[in-house]
C-alpha cells in the first residue's frame, strides 16, 4: 500500500472506521440474539423447532405452529406468485416493445415499494371480505382438505394471497432482467429452424434463465418469510397446526410482533428472541442460496 | 466538503434541532398497559392537561401484560393493569429495583359478554353454565337449549357461535377467568385463571379493541370486553345471572354494587367478582395504575403523585360519562394516605 | 422449403403468450387498484384536521395525525443522519481502498444485516437502546431505521462509484489532487445522482417500516418533545388505527395509509427519474 498523503490518511482512516463500525453493529446484534437467547436454546434445544406447545404460563416453548404458518404461507405465495410472475415477466421480455414493457416494469417495481402495512391495510378491509363472501364458499364445495373447516376470514389463505401479491414484483423484475440478458443470437437459431415465439420461450430462452429466475424464488421466499405487519393482520394470530388453509395461523414475525411487547419473565423473552433468530438463520440460508443462484446466472457468461 | 454544502449541512441540522425541540412539555410522563381502562385514562390524561399545564402523560394501551413488564423493566415511569401483579411479580419487580412497586386503583369496570348475532339486539340472558360452556366449546351453536331456556321471546339463529378471546397478556382475561373459575368447576381444573390461558376454543385478538373487532366482525361471534368497547361500537351485551340468581345488566349501578363493601386489603389487590351482593354484576374489577415507590426524578415523581390525587378525587367526576363506575369513598381514603408513601 | 407450422402449436404459441399478457395485466392491475382504492378511501377521509390535529381518546371523533407526521418526520431525519454516513463512507472504502479480503468480510456482514427481519431488529433496538435507556424514544426508533438504511447505502455507493471509469480518478489524480481529493471532488460528484436516488429509495423502504418501531418509539398521543420521548408515527398509527374497531378510526387509518404511500411512491418515482436523466456515468 501507497503512502498516502495528508488527506488521504485523513479519508482512509475515517471510510475504514465507518466500515468497522458498520461490521461491529452486526457482531453486536447477532451476539445480543445469541445472548440473550440462551436461556430457551439450552432448555429446550432442537426440540424447540418441533414442540407444539406454546405455553408463557407454564414455561414450555415449542415453535412450531410459528414455523409451520411461517413457512405454509410463504410456500403458498410462491406456488401463486412463479407462474403469474414468471408469465409476466415472459410478456415483458419476449413480447411487449421496449417502451411498453419499460413503462410496465416501472409500474410494477413500483408495487414492491408499497410498505407492508398498506398490503395489510387493503388485506383487512378488502381481502378479507371479498374472501369471505366469495372465494371461500367455492373453494369449501370442492371438498378440498386445505380448503375444510369453517372460514372465518382471517386464516392462512389470507396471509398467503397477501404475500403473493407482495412477492411477484421481485419475481418479475428479477426473471425479466434475467430472461433480458439470454442472448439474442439463442432466440434467433430457435426461430432460424422453425420453433414458434412460445416453443422458443419455452425451451429456449427459459432454460438459459432459469439458474437467475430460480435466484428470484428464492430472493421472494425471503422477503415472505420475514414479512411480519401484512400477515399479522390478516393471519388471524392463533398458534395452531392445521393442514386447511381455512385455518387462522400465526408466524414467527407475527408472534413476535404481538409478544415482545408484554413477554415478562426470562424463559418467556429468551424463547421470542430464539424464535428471531430462527428467522434469521432461516432468511440467511435463503439469501445466500439465491445469491448464489444469481452469481451462477451471471457468470454462466451467456 | 464545499462552502454551498456545509451551509446546507448546518442549515439542516438546525432545523433538526429546532424539530426536535419543540413543543416543550415541562413534564412528559409515559405509562403504558391495559387496554380495559384507557378510554378513561386517555380521557384523563387529555383532559389533565389543563388541570396541570405542561404535564404530559402520554398512555400507550398495549395490555395489562404488556404494563407490567414494561414498568419492571423500567421502560416506562408507570404501568396499568386489571390482573393485580401476582407474588411473583412484585418479588421480581423488588429484586431488580430494590424497592416495591405499589398498585392504586382507579375505576371500577365490567367484562361484558358482547355478541353479534343477526335478529338480537338486546341483551340476552346468560347464567355462568351457558358462559362456561361456551368458552369451554361445549356449547356451539347459538340455538343450543342452555341459551333458549332461559331467554323464552327470543329468536336464536342455527348459527355456530364463534368465541373471540385475547391473544395477549390481559387482566380483562384475568377478570373474566377469575370468575369463571369462581363459578364452574370445569373451566377452573381445565384452564384456569391467569391474564393469559390455553382457551379451548376461539379466534385471539389483541387487546379489548383486538376482541372487539372480532365480534363486529364475525357473525355468530360472542367476547368478553370491558363495557364501554361494546357500547362505543353499538353491540349488545348481556345479563349475567349472579351469585343471588338474578340476571344482572352490567351498568354502573350493578358495578358498584360489586365493589360495595369489599374488604380493601394495604395493597389493593382484591378480586370483586361473583360477588354476594344482590344487585351486583358478577364479571366486575377494579383497575390499577402500577406506580414504583421511589422516583429518581424528583419533578416526576411529584408529577405523578398529583396526578393520582386527581385522579381519585376530581378525576371521579368524568368516569362514569364513560360507563365507569367511581371508587367506593372508603378505598379512596385508604389510597389517600398509601399514595403518600412514594418518595421522590 | 418452407416448413408449415402444425395448427396446434400455432394455437399453444398464441394461447401462452396470451396467458403470459394476461399475467402481465393482472399485476399491473393489482397496482392500479391499489392505488385507486387508497385514493379513493383515502382522499374522502382526509382533511384539514388529519394534518393540524392531534389524536382524540377513544370513543371521541375527530383528530388528527399531526404528530404522526412530525414524529415519522424525526424518526426518518434521525435513521438518515444515522444510517447514511456510515454506509456512503463504507460504500467508499468498497470501492476506493479496500483489499480484496477486508472487502469480502464488509460485504458478507453488510448482506447478513440486510436479511435479518424487520422485526428482529426492533428486538435488538429495545435492547440495546431502549431498556439502558430506560424509554421508549424517537431515538431509538431512529436507530433501529438508519441499522436498516446502513446494507443499501454501501452497496449503492459501491455499486455507483464502482460504475465511475478509472480515467476520471487518474484524471484528477494527474492534475496534482491527492486520492481522497480525486474520490471526493471528482468520482463522488459524477455518480451523484445514483448515489441521490439510491439514498431516496433506501429512504422510502423505511419510511413504511412499522415493525421496528413498535419496540423502539412505541407510540404518544400528544407530540413528542425532542427526541428522548415516545413518538407517534405514520405506520403505527396505520396499525393501530386499522385494527381497531371504530369505523372512524379506519377512516383515519386510510388517510394515514394515502398519505403514507403518496410519500413513499413520490420519492421511488422521483428517485428513479433523478436515475434515468442523470450522466450516462452514472447509470449502471
Amino acid at each position: 500500500m501507497e503512502q498516502l498523503k495528508g488527506g488521504d490518511e485523513i479519508s482512509y482512516l475515517i471510510t475504514l472506521a465507518c466500515s468497522i463500525v458498520i461490521i461491529l453493529i452486526v457482531v453486536l446484534l447477532v451476539g445480543e440474539l445469541w445472548y440473550n437467547s440462551q436461556p430457551a436454546i439450552k432448555k429446550f434445544g432442537f426440540s424447540f423447532l418441533t414442540g407444539t406447545t406454546w405455553d408463557p404460563n407454564g414455561d414450555v416453548f415449542g415453535a412450531l405452529p410459528f414455523l409451520y404458518g411461517t413457512v405454509v404461507t410463504s410456500i403458498f405465495a410462491l406456488v401463486l406468485s412463479v407462474p403469474l410472475g414468471v408469465g409476466a415477466a415472459i410478456f415483458l421480455a419476449e413480447m411487449a416493445a421496449p417502451k411498453l414493457s419499460n413503462a410496465l416494469t416501472f409500474l410494477i417495481e413500483l408495487l414492491a415499494a408499497v410498505p407492508s402495512v398498506i398490503y395489510g391495510l387493503l388485506g383487512i378491509f378488502v381481502l378479507v371480505p371479498i374472501l369471505r363472501k366469495y372465494v371461500a364458499p367455492p373453494l369449501a364445495m370442492t371438498h378440498l382438505p386445505i380448503f375444510s373447516g369453517t372460514f372465518y376470514g382471517f386464516s392462512l389463505l389470507a396471509a398467503g394471497l397477501v404475500l403473493t401479491i407482495m412477492v411477484v414484483p421481485f419475481i418479475v423484475s428479477v426473471s425479466r432482467e434475467v430472461l433480458l440478458a439470454v442472448p439474442v443470437e439463442q432466440r434467433e437459431a430457435s426461430l432460424a429452424v422453425g420453433a414458434t415465439k412460445w416453443e422458443t420461450t419455452w425451451q429456449v430462452v427459459l432454460p438459459n434463465a432459469s439458474t437467475g429466475i430460480l435466484g428470484s424464488i428464492f430472493l421472494a421466499l425471503a422477503r415472505a418469510l420475514g414479512e411480519t405487519m401484512a400477515v399479522t393482520m390478516v393471519v388471524g394470530n392463533t398458534p395452531t397446526i392445521s393442514t386447511s388453509l381455512f385455518s387462522p395461523g400465526y408466524s414467527i414475525a407475527a408472534a413476535i410482533a404481538n409478544q415482545f411487547a408484554e413477554a415478562s419473565g426470562q424463559l418467556f423473552i429468551a424463547s421470542l428472541i430464539f424464535l428471531g433468530l430462527v428467522l434469521f438463520g432461516l432468511t440467511i440460508v435463503i439469501n445466500a442460496v439465491a445469491r448464489i443462484l444469481i452469481i451462477m446466472t451471471a457468470q454462466r457468461g451467456m | 466538503m464545499s462552502e454551498g454544502k456545509m451551509k446546507t449541512f448546518t442549515g439542516g441540522l438546525a432545523i433538526a434541532a429546532l424539530l426536535g425541540a419543540l413543543p416543550l412539555a415541562a413534564q412528559s410522563i409515559t405509562g403504558a398497559g391495559a387496554t380495559f381502562p384507557a378510554p378513561i385514562y386517555q380521557k384523563w390524561f387529555n383532559d389533565y392537561q389543563q388541570v396541570a399545564s405542561g404535564v404530559q402523560i402520554n398512555y400507550q394501551a398495549i395490555g395489562s401484560g404488556g404494563g407490567i413488564r414494561n414498568i419492571t423493566d423500567g421502560s416506562v415511569d408507570f404501568g396499568a393493569s386489571d390482573g393485580p401483579m401476582n407474588d411473583k411479580q412484585l418479588k421480581g419487580y423488588e429484586d431488580k429495583w430494590h424497592y416495591p412497586i405499589y398498585e392504586f386503583p382507579t375505576v371500577l369496570g365490567s367484562d361484558v359478554l358482547t355478541y353479534n348475532v343477526p335478529g338480537i339486539t338486546t341483551g340476552i340472558k346468560l347464567t355462568p353454565d351457558a358462559i362456561a360452556g361456551i368458552f369451554l366449546g361445549k356449547i356451539t351453536k347459538w340455538n343450543d337449549p342452555e341459551l333458549e331456556k332461559n331467554n323464552p321471546g327470543v329468536k336464536f339463529p342455527d348459527m355456530p357461535i364463534v368465541v373471540a378471546h385475547r391473544a395477549d397478556s390481559s387482566g380483562t382475561t384475568y377478570c373474566f377467568t377469575d370468575y369463571l373459575s369462581k363459578v364452574s368447576p370445569a373451566w377452573k381444573s381445565k384452564v384456569g385463571k391467569n391474564t393469559s390461558v390455553n382457551w379451548p376454543v376461539g379466534l385471539g385478538g389483541q387487546g379489548n379493541p383486538g376482541v372487539t373487532g372480532i365480534v363486529k366482525q364475525q357473525t355468530g361471534g360472542i367476547g368478553y370486553v370491558e363495557l364501554i368497547y361494546a357500547v362505543e361500537n353499538k353491540l349488545p351485551y348481556a345479563l349475567v345471572k349472579n351469585s343471588s340468581g338474578a340476571f344482572i345488566k352490567p351498568d354502573l349501578a350493578s358495578t358498584t354494587a360489586a365493589a360495595a363493601g369489599v374488604v380493601m386489603p394495604p395493597d389493593f389487590r382484591v378480586s370483586i367478582t361473583n360477588s354476594s351482593n344482590k344487585a351486583a354484576y358478577p364479571i366486575s374489577t377494579f383497575t390499577w395504575l402500577l406506580i414504583p415507590s421511589h422516583f429518581s426524578d424528583a419533578a416526576k415523581g411529584k408529577a405523578i403523585v398529583a396526578f393520582l390525587h386527581w385522579a381519585i378525587t376530581k378525576g371521579q367526576g368524568e368516569v362514569e360519562s364513560l360507563d365507569y363506575a367511581k371508587l367506593p369513598s372508603s378505598v379512596v381514603a385508604k389510597e389517600e394516605v398509601a399514595i403518600g408513601k412514594i418518595k421522590y | 422449403m418452407v416448413m408449415q407450422i402444425s395448427r396446434s402449436r400455432k394455437i399453444t404459441n398464441n394461447v401462452m403468450l396470451t396467458l403470459s399478457g394476461l399475467c402481465a395485466l393482472l399485476v399491473v392491475m393489482v397496482l392500479f387498484f391499489i392505488l385507486g382504492y387508497l385514493l379513493w378511501n383515502g382522499a374522502t377521509s382526509l382533511n384539514w384536521d388529519f394534518f393540524t390535529k392531534l389524536p382524540k381518546p377513544i370513543g371521541e371523533t375527530g383528530g388528527g395525525m399531526a404528530n404522526a407526521i412530525v414524529g415519522s418526520g424525526k424518526i426518518l431525519l434521525l435513521a438518515t443522519l444515522i444510517g447514511v454516513p456510515l454506509g456512503f463512507l463504507a460504500g467508499v472504502f468498497l470501492a476506493e481502498y479496500s483489499g480484496r479480503t477486508f472487502a469480502f468480510l464488509l460485504r458478507y456482514t453488510v448482506d447478513l444485516l440486510n436479511g435479518v427481519p424487520s422485526i428482529v431488529i426492533g428486538i435488538v433496538a429495545y435492547a440495546l437502546v431502549v431498556k439502558p435507556m430506560n424509554g421508549y424514544s424517537t431515538l431509538a426508533g431512529g436507530v433501529a431505521l438508519g441499522i436498516m438504511m446502513i446494507p443499501i447505502a454501501v452497496r449503492t455507493t459501491e455499486e455507483f462509484l464502482r460504475a465511475i471509469p478509472n480515467s476520471l480518478r487518474e484524471g484528477a489524480m494527474a492534475l496534482g489532487a491527492t486520492k481522497s481529493k480525486a474520490i471526493f471532488t471528482v468520482v463522488v460528484p459524477a455518480a451523484i445522482s445514483g448515489l441521490t436516488s439510491g439514498m431516496m429509495l433506501n429512504l422510502a423502504r423505511v419510511a413504511g417500516e412499522t415493525a421496528p418501531l413498535l419496540f423502539t418509539a412505541l407510540g404518544n398521543m400528544f407530540w413528542s418533545p425532542g427526541w428522548l420521548h415516545p413518538s407517534a408515527s405514520l405506520p403505527v398509527m396505520i396499525y393501530n388505527y386499522a385494527t381497531a374497531p371504530e369505523d372512524s378510526l379506519h377512516a383515519q387509518a386510510w388517510a394515514a395509509g394515502f398519505v403514507l404511500l403518496a410519500l413513499v411512491l413520490g420519492i421511488n418515482v422521483t428517485a428513479r427519474m433523478i436515475i434515468a436523466r442523470g450522466p450516462a456515468s452514472a447509470r449502471r
